[in-house]
């Protein structure tokens, strides 16, 4: 039961909500999977739209709807754009939020989802759906910050935990969320892992993808398949060069770039560069690292 | 809002479900006349953008249809490709596969019930709210999930879409003594899952029987979670005789179905309605629950699980979920006991010209894939069937039942909002992954 005085406490914390477009929950469920700081988070923010948790909207348990009422302190986005509707209630979560940070490689770059726009959405629609007049869907997945301004943009496949605190409790504080753009090969080296590409010469694209999850692929002998999304500048023809002496193929190299972020634009470029490096074998641009020989 | 005839309620979001999807429910005067899930998650295309891939990627690819289950995905994948390129994986990486599966059964159960459906049966709006007067309670469920939690991060490397999963095993697997750490948290686990049991047990329960054909693997000797033959019951037919069929010929018995609101297919077995899930894996593997398991039943109320007793009142899913808690700590427990690290952490499975089905029991039901591969192992075509898709049609007969059981008892004159709230939790009730099939409620009532 709510007690009187609980009930005005809650009236003055700052309020957050949680959306959900084109994506697999994953994302939003890194919130409940704060098992440690859940219910301690509870009491710090006013949880007033999180579908996936509460169908309550603000103190009164009036029913929650698909895109809010507002206003609201904090809003997290899952997910990409990937229907005319969702085009318009992105809209309306941003008008309704006086700050607005996007959860996860979809909504921050179109998500796998996005491997749409490499291909015919009719017949992607057709191979799924004997019915395909029946779907009504967007030719593209696009991530939030093509349809509105956003103020900041949690990468991963899933998100980090501990940066998904991080961001949280920065916006608690008023500061800026410090979540480091260095990549995965940082974090290998904070964790002690030896580098598996060195090592073993298992290709890795940790070099090019942004650090948060703690460089956990390397550590299961694995290399990193760039679930996190770019670092701020990638070295892509180094990156490409590298792959290709660790033996990746050009259709490998394409594929593992054409994953979970594969409509960032600081990944556009593998095609091209995948296709020069195959043309020309030998060539020796600037920033090319030497081939052993 | 009542008037004689006509009236329409409307609910624009179904929480605690994992994803969108709206109910279309009509009644005349006092009877429903229909009942309509409509599933409205955006499509995502999966099956499609899989061909043209290795015949390696499947298992992270499909991870990403659903961050609640994303192990059920990783595991049918790989059963599926290894079929296919004639590969078994068994002994000790074969067990590694069914510990992590029973992380993820711990943690989606135990998420299930404390954080989205015992608000619905202690009249909450949420697990915030339970928290304040039953603090306890949401904190054992947290406890509980977070040791399903731990369970992934140490094999898979992190909760949701563990990166360690690969077509043939696993690219790392633990010394026995890394396991050693899980196991004394898994005990606190039992205590922990055995007190949740009886919590539930002691809710309020609506009367409901279903009366859907049941469809679970059985993998006779023990519990279905990983493998076994997709064996389907009729429990009120009067001889009640399971039919079985092979996993590669589950596509000739379930018919999956496009209608014009959802994006979700519906599903039909052998032209009848069907159920996936919990009740069906009860009724179909009770008897081979741990003895723990099975008492933590008995004692619930559920009857005798060794003696064939099945639970035919959804609403009682959650108890049966709680029991299945028990189950997977067990054997998570019996694995990590017997484990031996394997000599290496993956076999090979060379790619071939063939096509290859696997199937688990995902914590929602039954989850089927089909690959065919090319001769280097591109895929050329791909098939999943999601559990929430083939519980649909019997989710809307619940609905129905649940809303006629109130007119019934209450006449035309039913309270909107209970019957809106009967509705939403005829639906938890299942745990619809929507994102796998589809989420959201968007709930019209119309009354002509
Ligand atoms: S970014 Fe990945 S984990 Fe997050 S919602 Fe999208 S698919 Fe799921
Ligand atoms: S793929 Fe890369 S970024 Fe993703 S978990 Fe693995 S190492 Fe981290």
């Amino acid at each position: 039961m709510e007690t009187d005085r609980g009930t005005a406490d809650i009236q003055t914390l700052p309020t957050l909500a949680v959306w959900k477009f084109a994506s697999c929950d994953g994302c939003q469920l890194t919130l409940l999977d704060c098992e440690d700081e859940l219910l301690g988070l509870t009491e710090q923010v006013r949880i007033e739209h999180f579908l996936e948790m509460s169908g309550a909207e603000g103190p009164g348990g009036g029913r929650a709807e698909l895109a809010g009422r507002g206003p609201y302190d904090l809003s997290l986005v899952e997910g990409s754009i990937t229907t005319a509707e969702d085009a318009e209630r992105i809209q309306h979560i941003r008008r309704i939020s006086r700050r607005l940070v996007t959860i996860g490689a979809c909504a921050t770059a179109g998500g796998i989802q996005a491997l749409r726009n490499f291909g015919d959405v009719d017949e992607f629609r057709a191979a799924v759906y004997a019915r395909p007049d029946y779907i009504s869907t967007l030719e593209t997945s696009t991530p939030v910050s093509a349809h509105v301004p956003v103020d900041f943009e949690l990468r991963g496949c899933p998100i980090d935990r501990r940066q998904l605190l991080e961001v949280i409790t920065a916006h608690l504080a008023g500061r800026k969320p410090q979540i480091p753009g260095h990549s995965v090969c940082f974090e290998c080296k904070r964790r002690g892992t030896t580098c598996i590409t060195v090592a073993h010469g298992t290709p890795c694209l940790g070099p090019v993808t942004h650090a948060g999850c703690g460089a956990i692929c390397p550590a299961y002998g694995r290399g990193c398949y760039g679930c996190f999304g770019p670092t701020a500048r990638p070295n892509l023809r180094s990156m490409i060069a590298q792959l290709r002496r660790d033996g990746m193929s050009e259709t490998d190299i394409l594929r593992v770039f054409r994953t979970f972020n594969a409509a960032s634009p600081e990944y556009a470029p593998v095609a091209d560069l995948a296709a020069e490096e195959q043309d020309t074998p030998r060539a020796g641009t600037e920033n090319e690292p030497e081939r052993p020989v | 809002m009542s008037h004689r005839g006509t009236r329409v309620l409307r609910l624009d979001a179904l929480a605690r479900v994992e994803g969108e999807a709206a109910l279309h429910l009509r009644v005349q005067e006092d009877t429903v006349t229909e009942a309509r899930l409509r599933i409205y998650e955006p499509p995502r295309f999966f099956e499609a953008f899989l061909i043209g891939r290795a015949h390696t990627e499947p298992p992270d690819i499909t991870a990403r249809i659903c961050g609640i289950c994303p192990v059920a995905y990783q595991m049918s994948a790989c059963q599926a490709i290894e079929n296919a390129c004639g590969v078994t994986v068994d002994g000790p990486l074969a067990e590694l596969r069914r510990l992590l599966y029973c992380g993820e059964w711990i943690e989606s159960h135990a998420l299930h019930i404390h954080l989205l459906h015992a608000p619905d049966f202690l009249g909450r709006a949420d697990a915030v709210e339970l928290a304040r007067d039953q603090r306890a309670a949401v904190e054992r469920g947290l406890r509980i999930k977070q040791t399903g939690n731990a369970i992934l991060e140490q094999l898979g490397g992190r909760p949701i879409h563990p990166v360690n999963v690969r077509v043939g095993g696993f690219y790392r697997t633990p010394a026995r003594e890394e396991l050693r750490p899980l196991a004394e948290r898994l005990r606190q686990a039992r205590d922990d899952a055995l007190e949740t049991v009886r919590w539930v047990a002691a809710f309020d329960f609506p009367d409901a029987t279903s009366d859907h054909d049941l469809l679970a693997l059985c993998d006779p000797g023990r519990y279905a979670i990983d493998s076994g033959t997709p064996t389907a019951t009729a429990p009120h037919d009067r001889t009640p005789t399971p039919r079985e069929f092979a996993v590669p010929d589950l596509e000739q018995h379930v018919h999956e179905e496009q209608v014009p609101h959802s994006t979700a297919l519906t599903a039909a077995l052998d032209g009848r309605r069907y159920l996936t899930g919990p009740l069906a894996r009860y009724a179909i593997n009770g008897r081979w629950l741990h003895p723990v398991a099975a008492e933590a039943a008995r004692d619930a109320g559920l009857g005798d699980p060794l003696a064939g007793d099945v639970c035919d009142n959804p609403f009682r899913s959650i108890v049966v979920r709680a029991v299945e808690v028990v189950q997977a700590v067990e054997e998570a427990l019996r694995i990590i006991r017997e484990y031996e690290q394997p000599p290496r952490p993956a076999l090979d499975v060379l790619p071939r010209k063939a096509v290859g089905t696997g199937a688990t029991e995902a914590p929602r039901g039954l989850l089927y894939h089909r690959y065919a591969l090319a001769e280097d192992g591109t895929l050329t075509a791909a098939r999943i069937i999601p559990p929430t898709a083939q519980n649909q049609t019997a989710i809307e007969a619940d609905v129905r039942r649940a809303v006629q059981a109130c007119l019934n008892r209450l006449g035309p004159a039913a309270d909107d909002e209970e019957l809106t709230r009967l509705c939403e939790r005829a639906i938890r009730n299942h745990d619809p992954c929507i994102s796998c099939a589809a989420h959201f409620l968007d709930l019209t009532v119309e009354r002509t």
